[in-house]
């Protein structure tokens, strides 16, 4: 039985939730602790805590949030920004993080997976993954790429049974690029590729952003999604454009994703992460039912 | 009442903070440890776990502790095994062959059945076969975090299971001993519930 992950992800700031939240009854809504307890109450199953710190001086604030949440909040949680190296990540998971994300440092040196899941498991290791479609003014084409050095990409048979490669011609024409340092920056990389080549490092999961998407509010990316999902064993967490609750359940259904991932609707306070889940239900979506309290 | 004393085995491996910092929420004097005379005179004993078989298998037995945890079961304390450290007290794991467990609980820890995603990574609902103490309050059917590749082998031990591509071990118990291959640390006010009742079953000192 697979059973999908709501997963709220917070912005953290030096030490300060950034995006904007909206529950009136927090006392301090800008506190990550505060707010990932409320999340727990509501019946997330994850959370993710992205480190945007730039400030050196800051940087480990963060530190401090993984420790108190790690004393309130009883649910896996992932850390990512930042963590560029295993003794990053060492601090990380001593706090009592679950999971640390790795991105733009994977990239420049894909070993520091290795290294990480050596060290402390492949199921803490969560690849973030941020792509771009390709656009065809460039005259590349993703899928002459894919099938010009098939070795990788062709040939691994997914769960679902279909390859890469199909999945790829199937998708965007163009294919996708990963992009780093907070999506500013294109790496020439593709996305499928790097996908399966984090997985044969050991990247536990993938946490797949769409920055075409990102912040849309018109929905996940479910080309990139299926994509995605269809070349990796690992679980993949869909991220990138959710407006509705309708794109969670898309998401899953049409992207095949593990887990959805979303941001705003939720710290908005438009939806609560129960109605999510109720959508989901309502749709055939198995997901962990809110808890009911145990007295 | 004093708080029940629970020693979490610390064998050098991953974060192992968790399983403290949860029990000592729930009410225990909860501390993670590798001196021998504590562990002994503890309460009840955690024994967690992350990672692979064979280098968990290795560090506990390179601390000594595997010979602690022996003597702690056959003293008749609660004993509780979590993932990794459940598979540790079966005898070996087709993840690392020719690694030894503990032995405590009879047969083999295997691979999860195939067809579907590996490890499994999620939230899934528990089928409760045998209820006892352990499972006090949380009904038949409790949610629970998993992240796992390798479970136990069905045996008459199982007390739940849950399904992943077929029915998979997810908690046994013999005597004193029980062991859950998910995270209850993790598993939100189920898997708090889940270690109250074990921290319960320390103050009481009885199992059944």
């Amino acid at each position: 039985m697979n059973v999908a992950r709501v997963i709220p992800c917070l912005d953290v700031d030096a030490g300060r939730v950034v995006k904007g939240v909206n529950f009136v009854d927090l006392r301090d809504a800008g506190d990550p602790v505060e707010l990932a307890a409320r999340y727990d109450v509501e019946g997330a199953d994850e959370l993710v805590f992205l480190d945007i710190t730039a400030s050196s001086d800051a940087r480990d604030t963060i530190l401090d949030v993984v420790r108190r949440t790690a004393e309130e909040v009883f649910i896996p949680f992932t850390v990512g920004g930042g963590v560029r190296s295993v003794a990053d990540a060492r601090r990380l998971l001593r706090e009592g993080a679950d999971k640390v994300g790795v991105n733009t440092a994977a990239v420049d040196r894909p070993e520091l997976i290795s290294e990480i899941a050596d060290e402390f498991g492949a199921q803490c290791v969560v690849v973030a993954i941020d792509a771009r479609a390709r656009v065809s003014s460039d005259g590349s084409d993703a899928r002459a790429r894919v099938s010009s050095d098939g070795s990788d990409a062709r040939g691994r048979v997914s769960s679902d049974g279909s390859d890469a490669r199909a999945r790829v011609s199937g998708g965007a024409a163009n294919g996708w690029e990963v992009f780093t340092h907070g999506g500013r920056t294109p790496t020439g990389r593709d996305v499928i590729e790097w996908a399966v080549r984090a997985e044969e490092l050991g990247a536990g999961e993938i946490l797949l952003t769409s920055m075409d998407r990102d912040g849309t509010r018109e929905g996940f990316d479910l080309d990139l999604t299926s994509s995605v999902a269809a070349a990796c064993g690992v679980p993949v967490i869909a991220s990138g454009g959710v407006g509705d609750l309708h794109h969670l359940v898309d998401g899953v259904v049409r992207g095949h994703a593990d887990a959805v991932l979303a941001a705003s609707i939720f710290h908005f306070g438009e939806h609560t992460v129960a109605e999510a889940k109720a959508a989901m239900l309502a749709a055939g979506v198995d997901v962990r039912p809110v808890e009911s309290r145990f007295s | 009442m004093t708080r029940p004393s629970v020693a979490v085995l610390d064998y050098g491996i991953g974060n192992l903070r968790s399983a403290e910092k949860a029990l000592q929420h729930v009410g225990a004097d909860a501390v993670l440890t590798a001196d021998a005379d504590r562990i002994l005179a503890a309460d009840a004993v955690v024994l967690p776990g992350v990672g692979a078989f064979g280098p968990c298998a290795d560090a506990l037995a390179a601390s000594g502790l595997d010979d602690v945890a022996r003597r702690v079961i056959d003293a008749g304390a609660p004993f509780l095994g979590i993932c990794v450290g459940m598979q540790l007290l079966y005898e070996s794991s087709e993840e690392s062959p020719g690694a030894r467990g503990l032995g405590v609980l009879h047969g083999a820890v295997r691979r999860l059945p195939g067809g579907v995603k590996h490890p499994q990574m999620q939230w899934n609902r528990l089928e409760v076969h045998r209820a006892g103490p352990l499972f006090d309050g949380l009904g038949d059917q409790p949610w629970m975090y998993f992240v796992h590749s390798f479970a136990a082998a069905a045996s008459g031990d199982v007390v739940a299971t849950c399904d992943y591509g077929g029915a998979v071990t997810a908690a046994a118990q013999r005597g004193n001993v029980v062991a859950v291959q998910f995270h209850p640390e993790k598993s939100g006010m189920a898997g708090l519930r889940l270690l109250g009742n074990f921290v319960h079953m320390a103050s009481t000192g009885s199992v059944s």
